[in-house]
């Protein structure tokens, strides 16, 4: 029940463009923002940015599942492009039934609490905190009420602003913007389809990244030599790992699972999807945080510079966490739909999801 | 990946659910037959055992011809699982039912399995695992109680220590010294031995947990004499033929469910409406229960599917038994702060009392958190 055979290959694809136009190293060593055009161009041309939009609509049609596939391999090379971004919007334009605009795009809301309305004259109202990549794209795709919009970025107002990662992170306000098109959502999908979808992406993420942390530390571990052997023959360092992995695999697992379970399901408002979901954000964030924790333990010095490629893993695991609601607010929400359901009901809901 | 760590999405397949269905009815009506009293109720329970036999639930997935049923590792998942969320006192047949039973399929004489499986299906014996001695805990090949063969059987002499309910069991399945050590391998020289422990020779002294539970034991062996077949498998090498056994023995749900039981009546005790400090507190906990439910279920399908995931074994038991050990902590910060009863402040006590006292023991048990880590460290590629 892992990977099938589809999403193996677009994994593959998408493992061999990160490779050779994404590396972390050269990236980082570059110092520039050369690598992005050529890396996204590749990116694009296999299909990879639409894998969720069907071709009627101007996709790839690539499926669900290879979209998360996509996606932890973007996380395996802390790609910093709206990758996410744009394949959610891309989902919710098809939830819409509207044709893509073509490029990079981002989502909006991304917070709970955080609401956009379209009025009668046809403008929107409302605003969205914290949107990612917005100020880098053309056009958002935006969830008002039961109204999917496309909105191009420039007719809204946007906030400068920056994640610890120094990628665009706005707030938009779109009172009075006239969307460049609406469509009425597919039923079944609301703000909260939009907030889950938003979170299994970012748990895969972040697994992804989680991985490569423990790759590159367990490698570092072997080769760095103090007191006349190599660190990782230390078992303190050892046990740190450990730990890492543990946490690495925790994530991988979870992570995977809610792709499954979004591939698979058939009702955004069941009690199982929510559980799952929500599950992954707050496990997968807290992973996030101990693994990057132990990551820079086991680099010493050397990991807590500019030059070395772990703050691009580190820094974007950490502002991963806070989009699309950080994992207090999932966990916040997910205790009280415990708290209604009693403890027969857990065990219930555990085995049902 | 260079590390290979891998954990499937796995999901349990329509037999195992509907077994769940069954399994929870019976459990429900044993419940209300007064075989046992749910949660809580930790006194040993042979009557529960032997109906668990007739419902055919224990060595589910042996061959029929040992009274097994031939059913798959993720139906007896389900079984172990329920169980263990229901407090059944299981306790007569857990061991033999997990990890002797599989033992004896393996390595035993037909005699023996035709006499011992089926019994162990009814709910009849129980085992017991005899590896810890005083000089050999977590390093388990340092074992010295000594199996000597003669014309007679194995005399064995020497002392197992930390056996959990040697003093219920009908059987053991016994680590003993056969050679020296070699120079190349320090793990040569150690074979498993079923034992009957009513035989002449053999004596359990009970050593109590700090609160004067009884569950672990003393077993001395003085001349006690086996017979030539009570052999499992080969002899001194015990050390290859532990491996798959140790799988099963570190992913099951008995790894992060030991506490549970402090969850759910922390859940009833917060009520229908938690303040946003109980609600964040659930909400995690119960995030991290699932995340673990779906590594275990991970292992399962990968053991179903005839792999050998010792090292995501591992990470489970690492995991898990880490996470119920803090469990009852977290929930007595989350129930600080209540000061209303809902029904249950009682029962809440009781099983966080329980829960906090047991606690040290679960990472301790069955493979401690630093063997685990090395473990782990070793499948990273770092040892």
């Amino acid at each position: 029940m892992g990977m099938d055979e589809a999403q193996t290959l677009v994994a593959d694809a998408a493992s061999r463009i990160f490779r050779d136009l994404g590396d972390p190293q050269t990236i980082n060593a570059a110092g520039d923002d050369s690598w992005r055009e050529p890396l996204w161009s590749a990116l694009e041309e296999a299909g990879l940015t639409t894998a969720w939009v069907t071709d009627e609509l101007g996709g790839a049609g690539a499926g669900i599942g290879s979209g998360f596939a996509v996606l932890r391999v973007a996380g395996e090379y802390a790609a910093s492009l709206p990758l996410a971004e744009t394949l959610i919007a891309g989902w919710l334009l098809e939830m819409g039934g509207i044709m893509l605009p073509g490029g990079a795009m981002s989502v909006a809301p991304m917070k709970s609490g955080d609401s956009i309305s379209l009025n009668a004259d046809g403008t929107l109202s409302g605003s969205a905190r914290a949107v990612s990549f917005a100020a880098d794209v053309d056009h958002l795709a935006v969830l008002a009420g039961d109204t999917v919009a496309l909105v191009a970025t420039a007719d809204c107002g946007c906030s400068e602003g920056r994640n610890m990662a120094g990628e665009a992170r706005n707030n938009i306000d779109f009172s009075g913007v006239t969307p460049l098109q609406t469509a009425p959502v597919r039923p079944g999908i609301d703000a909260q389809a939009l907030s889950l979808m938003g979170a299994a992406a970012r748990s895969m993420q972040m697994a992804g990244a989680l991985q490569t942390v423990l790759e590159i530390a367990v490698q570092y571990a072997e080769e760095r030599v103090a007191f006349g052997r190599p660190i990782g023959k230390f078992q303190a360092v050892q046990h740190n790992l450990a730990r890492l992995g543990e946490e690495a695999a925790a994530a991988i697992a979870i992570a995977s699972s809610t792709a499954y379970t979004v591939e698979h399901l058939e009702d955004w408002s069941s009690a199982g999807v929510f559980l799952e979901i929500a599950s992954a954000k707050i496990r997968v964030g807290e992973a996030a945080g101990e693994g990057a924790a132990i990551g820079h333990q086991a680099f010493g010095a050397i990991g807590f510079t500019k030059e070395h490629i772990l703050h691009r893993f580190v820094q974007r695991l950490w502002s991963w966490r806070d989009d699309f609601d950080n994992e207090a607010v999932w966990a916040a929400e997910l205790g009280c739909r415990v708290g209604a359901m009693g403890s027969e009901g857990l065990w219930h809901a555990l085995t049902a999801a | 990946m260079s590390v290979a760590i891998q954990f499937d999405p796995i999901r349990l397949p329509p037999e195992a659910e509907a077994l769940r269905v069954e399994v929870r009815q019976f459990l429900k009506e044993e419940i209300a037959a007064g075989t046992f009293s749910g949660r809580g109720d930790r006194r040993p329970n042979p009557e529960f055992s032997r109906k668990v036999g007739e419902k055919g639930w224990i060595g589910i997935t042996w061959p029929k011809k040992y009274g097994g049923q031939e059913r798959s590792f993720l139906e007896r998942y389900v079984i172990n699982e329920e169980f263990l969320i229901a407090g059944a006192p299981t306790r007569k047949h857990f061991t033999a039912d997990r990890q002797s039973g599989p033992v004896l399929m393996k390595y035993a004489s037909e005699e023996i399995k035709q006499d011992i499986l089926p019994r162990i299906t009814r709910g009849e014996v129980s085992f017991c695992i005899g590896m810890s001695e005083p000089d050999s805990g977590s390093d388990l090949f340092a074992a010295k109680t000594k199996a000597e063969r003669t014309d007679d059987g194995w005399l064995i002499n020497g002392r197992k220590l930390w056996t959990s309910l040697a003093h219920e069991s009908d059987y053991m399945i016994g680590l003993f010294r056969t050679s020296p050590p070699t120079q190349e391998n320090r793990r040569h020289g150690l074979s498993q031995f079923l034992v009957d422990m009513k035989l002449p020779g053999i004596s359990t002294q009970p050593v109590l947990h700090p609160n004067g539970n009884h569950e672990f034991n003393e077993v001395t062996f003085d001349n006690a004499l086996l017979p030539h077949d009570y052999l499992m498998g080969e002899v001194d090498m015990a050390w290859k033929q532990a491996t798959s056994e140790l799988a099963y023995e570190r992913s099951g749900s008995e790894r992060f469910l030991e506490t549970c039981e402090v969850l759910f009546e922390l859940v009833d005790f917060i009520g229908e409406n938690p303040d946003v400090r109980e609600a964040e507190g659930l909400g995690r906990l119960v995030a991290q229960l699932h995340t673990l439910r779906r590594m275990s279920i991970s292992v399962a399908g990968m053991l179903h599917a005839g792999k050998e995931p010792v090292l995501e074994a591992s990470v489970v038991k690492d995991l898990g038994t880490v996470w119920e050990q803090a469990l009852p902590s977290v929930a007595r910060d989350l129930a600080a702060f209540i000061d209303r009863d809902p029904g249950n402040r009682l029962r809440f006590e009781e099983v966080l009392a329980h829960g906090i006292t047991i606690a040290p023991k679960l990472t301790i048990q069955g493979g401690t958190t630093e063997v685990l880590r090395g473990i782990v460290a070793r499948g990273l590629g770092l040892r």
